[in-house]
C-alpha cells in the first residue's frame, strides 16, 4: 500500500517526538463525569466504584517506566532497544502489526518472561529478580485469549482467582466484577456454555478483581460485537475516571483513537510515541478540502492565496490544498473563491485518523524492509 | 508459602476434573480392574497352601495395591501443566500472585487425595474379603503387623512420587498423552523396589517399614523442589528457554 503522495512527511521529528517518551499527557479532554456517566447502568457504575478502589494516580509518579528493553529468542529479536514511560491514570494504547512484540513487551512488563537486556519499572517497582510477586499483586493482565476453565461457572472462575489474589470479602468482590461487565445474571453459567462475547467479557471481570493499579488489556475487543465492545470501551472509560492505568494493546485504530490518551506504535523497535492529534500533526500536512459544484476554469489564480503552500486537483471538481495554518488559509480561501464566482458545495479541513498515521508509519517501515 | 493461595488451587482442580467425566471414568474403573487379580488371587488360595505359597500369592495382591497409587495419579497429574497450556488458561494464572510452588504444591494436593483414598478402599476392600472368606494363613501374612504398617505408610507417599514425577513432565512435555506414559513409567522403578517387601525378599519389620517411608517421603519432598525449580514461566508460555543473562522478575 502506497501513502498518498501530497502528504508531506516529517517522519524525523516523528521518530521520537522531541522527547524520548513523548508528552506525558494524562486525560486532559475527558472530564471525570464525563467518562463515568459513560458506563451503561448504575449498577455497572457502582461495581466499577466499588473495584477501583487503589489507582495508580494514588500512587503518583508513572504508572510504568520501560528504558532500553531488549528481548531476543534465539537469533530473532523481538523487541528492540524500548524505552517509553505511561503516566499514572493514563489509557495508553500499544500499536504495532503481528509480530511487532506487543504482547512481548506486556509479558515482560507482567513479569512472565524475562528482559534480554534494559529495565522497567511497573507499579513503582523494579522489575528485577524476585519482585515479580510484588509487581503482579499491583497489576492485571486480560490475555487475548480468556483462558477461562470452561468446566466451572462464571463465579467459579472469579472465586479462583480472587482466591489467588487473596482477596478479602470473595463473594462481594466477585459479584462488584461481573457487575462492572453485566454479567451478574449468568454467574452460575458454565464458561463453556458462554459466546466468545461473553467469555471475552468474563475475562475482563476477572481483570478488575484485584483493584489493579495497573490493567493490561491485549485485545479486549477481539471477537466482540459493536455493543460488547462499546460496553468494554465504556469500561474502560470508566477505569480511566476511576484513575486507573490503562494499558491497551489493540489493532483497532479507531479504538485506540477514542480511548487512549496517547499511543505508541511499535515495529519491534519503538516507532512514534504520543497524543492521536500529536501524531497526526507530527505525520502530516494540514489539508483544505474544496468540492464546487462545477470544475473551476482556472484555480491556479484562485488558491494563490496567504496560507496556502500548494494545491491539486482531486477529482473534476475536489480540490486539496496544503495550509500552514487552516484557520488563516480558510477565510482567503473562500473569498477567492466567492469573487472568482465558484459554486462552493463545501470547504472542510482535512483529517486524519490514527489510522493514517499507523500505515504510514508501518507502510514505510515495511517498505524500507523489502 | 500462601495456605489460601494452595488452597484456591486445590479448590479449582477438584471442582474442574469432577466434571470432567473422563476423569471420573478413568478413575472410577481403574480400581476395579486392579481388584480383579487380587480377588481371583485371595480365593484361589485353598486352606491347605503352605506359607511360602500364601506369601507368594499375598505378594501379587500387595503388589497390586501399590500399583494403584502409582497408576491413578497420571490419570489427572500428567494433565496439570501441559493440558492447561494446551487450554490457554496457563498464562492468566501465571500473571496471578502466585509462586510455582505454590501452584504446584496446590495442584498435587488435588490429586492426592483422591488418589490415596481410592488406594485405601481397595485396600480396605481386600482386607474385609480376607478377613470374611480367606483361608487361614492369608490371614496370617496379611494382617502381619510390619506388613500392614508398609501398605499404610507407602501407599501415600508412592502416590505423591508419581505426582511430582507426572507434574515434572508435564511441565517439560507438549502433550498431555506423553505426559501421562511417562508419568506411569516414572512411577515403576519404586514398584520395583516396593516389591522386595511385598514379597518379603526384605523381611518386612516395623523399623524396615519406617525407614523405607522415610526415605520415600525425603524422595517426595526433593521431587516438589525439583519440580518447583523446573517450572520455567518463560518456556510455559513462549516454547522458548529463558534467558538467564538478565535478573528478570520471573519468580
Amino acid at each position: 500500500m502506497t501513502s498518498p503522495h501530497w502528504f508531506r512527511r516529517r517522519r524525523v521529528a516523528l521518530a521520537t517526538g522531541g522527547s524520548r517518551f513523548g508528552a506525558v499527557a494524562p486525560t486532559e479532554e475527558r472530564t471525570g463525569t464525563e467518562a463515568a456517566t459513560a458506563l451503561g447502568s448504575d449498577e455497572q457504575r457502582q461495581a466499577l466504584g466499588a473495584l477501583a478502589g487503589r489507582s495508580a494516580a494514588e500512587a503518583g509518579g508513572s504508572a510504568v517506566l520501560v528504558e532500553h528493553l531488549f528481548k531476543r529468542f534465539g537469533d530473532r529479536v523481538a523487541v528492540d532497544d524500548l524505552s517509553f514511560e505511561v503516566a499514572a491514570g493514563e489509557v495508553f494504547g500499544f500499536l504495532g502489526p503481528n509480530g511487532a512484540g506487543k504482547t512481548t513487551t506486556v509479558r515482560m512488563l507482567a513479569t512472565l518472561i524475562g528482559p534480554t537486556s534494559g529495565s522497567a519499572r511497573v507499579a513503582g517497582i523494579d522489575l528485577a529478580a524476585g519482585d515479580g510477586l510484588e509487581i503482579r499483586k499491583r497489576i492485571a493482565v486480560m490475555t487475548e485469549n480468556p483462558g477461562l476453565y470452561l468446566r466451572l461457572t462464571v463465579a467459579e472462575n472469579l472465586e479462583f482467582f480472587a482466591g489467588l489474589h487473596e482477596l478479602p470479602d470473595q463473594r462481594k468482590r466477585v459479584r462488584d466484577a461481573l457487575g462492572a461487565v453485566n454479567l451478574t445474571t449468568r454467574a452460575d453459567d458454565l464458561c463453556g456454555s458462554l459466546s466468545k462475547g461473553l467469555r471475552q467479557r468474563v475475562a475482563l471481570a476477572r481483570a478488575l478483581l484485584s483493584e489493579p493499579t495497573i490493567l493490561f488489556l491485549d485485545e479486549p475487543t477481539s471477537g466482540l460485537d459493536p455493543l460488547a465492545s462499546r460496553d468494554v470501551h465504556e469500561l474502560i472509560n470508566g477505569l480511566r475516571a476511576h484513575g486507573v492505568t490503562v494499558f491497551l494493546t489493540t489493532h483497532r485504530l479507531d479504538e485506540a483513537e477514542r480511548l487512549c490518551d496517547r499511543v505508541a506504535i511499535m515495529n519491534t523497535r519503538l516507532e512514534t510515541i504520543g497524543r492521536p492529534d500529536e501524531l497526526r500533526d507530527r505525520l502530516f500536512t494540514k489539508t483544505l478540502v474544496i468540492r464546487t459544484a462545477f470544475p473551476l476554469s482556472d484555480p491556479e489564480p484562485i488558491f494563490a492565496v496567504v496560507g496556502v503552500d500548494d494545491w491539486r486537483a482531486d477529482g473534476v471538481n475536489r480540490y486539496v490544498l496544503t495550509v500552514s495554518d487552516a484557520r488563516v488559509a480558510a477565510p482567503e480561501v473562500t473569498r477567492a473563491l466567492v469573487a472568482a464566482g465558484a459554486d462552493v458545495l463545501s470547504l472542510s479541513e482535512g483529517q486524519h485518523s490514527l489510522e493514517d498515521v499507523y500505515l504510514e508509519l508501518i507502510d514505510h517501515e515495511t517498505g524500507a524492509e523489502a | 508459602m500462601s495456605r489460601r493461595r494452595v488452597a484456591a488451587v486445590v479448590r479449582r482442580e477438584v471442582r474442574d476434573f469432577r466434571r470432567n467425566r473422563f476423569v471420573i471414568g478413568s478413575m472410577a474403573v481403574m480400581p476395579v480392574v486392579f481388584l480383579i487379580t487380587p480377588m481371583i488371587t485371595l480365593f484361589k488360595i485353598p486352606d491347605s497352601a503352605s506359607g511360602p505359597a500364601a506369601k507368594a500369592a499375598v505378594g501379587v495382591i500387595s503388589l497390586f495395591l501399590f500399583i494403584v497409587p502409582i497408576v491413578v495419579p497420571p490419570v489427572i497429574a500428567a494433565y496439570s501443566v501441559v493440558g492447561e497450556r494446551d487450554q490457554g488458561t496457563l498464562e492468566p494464572v501465571l500473571t496471578a500472585p502466585i509462586q510455582p510452588s505454590e501452584l504446584l504444591l496446590g495442584k498435587a494436593t488435588a490429586v492426592f487425595f483422591p488418589a490415596v483414598a481410592i488406594a485405601y478402599g481397595m485396600y480396605a476392600v481386600i482386607a474385609i474379603s480376607i478377613e470374611l472368606a480367606a483361608a487361614p494363613i492369608v490371614r496370617t501374612v496379611v494382617f502381619h503387623p510390619p506388613q500392614v504398617l508398609a501398605q499404610i505408610l507407602f501407599t501415600p507417599l508412592l502416590a505423591a512420587w508419581s505426582i511430582w514425577a507426572c507434574i515434572g513432565i508435564s511441565t517439560r512435555v507438549n502433550d498431555v498423552r506423553v505426559a501421562q506414559q511417562l508419568g506411569t513409567l516414572a512411577g515403576l522403578p519404586l514398584l520395583a523396589f516396593t516389591s522386595l517387601i511385598t514379597f518379603q525378599l526384605i523381611t518386612p519389620s516395623v523399623t524396615i517399614a519406617v525407614g523405607l517411608a522415610l526415605a520415600l517421603l525425603a524422595l517426595d519432598i526433593a521431587g516438589w523442589r525439583i519440580v518447583s525449580q523446573l517450572f520455567n514461566r518463560e518456556r510455559l508460555i513462549t516454547g522458548e528457554r529463558a534467558d538467564r543473562s538478565h535478573p528478570a522478575a520471573t519468580s
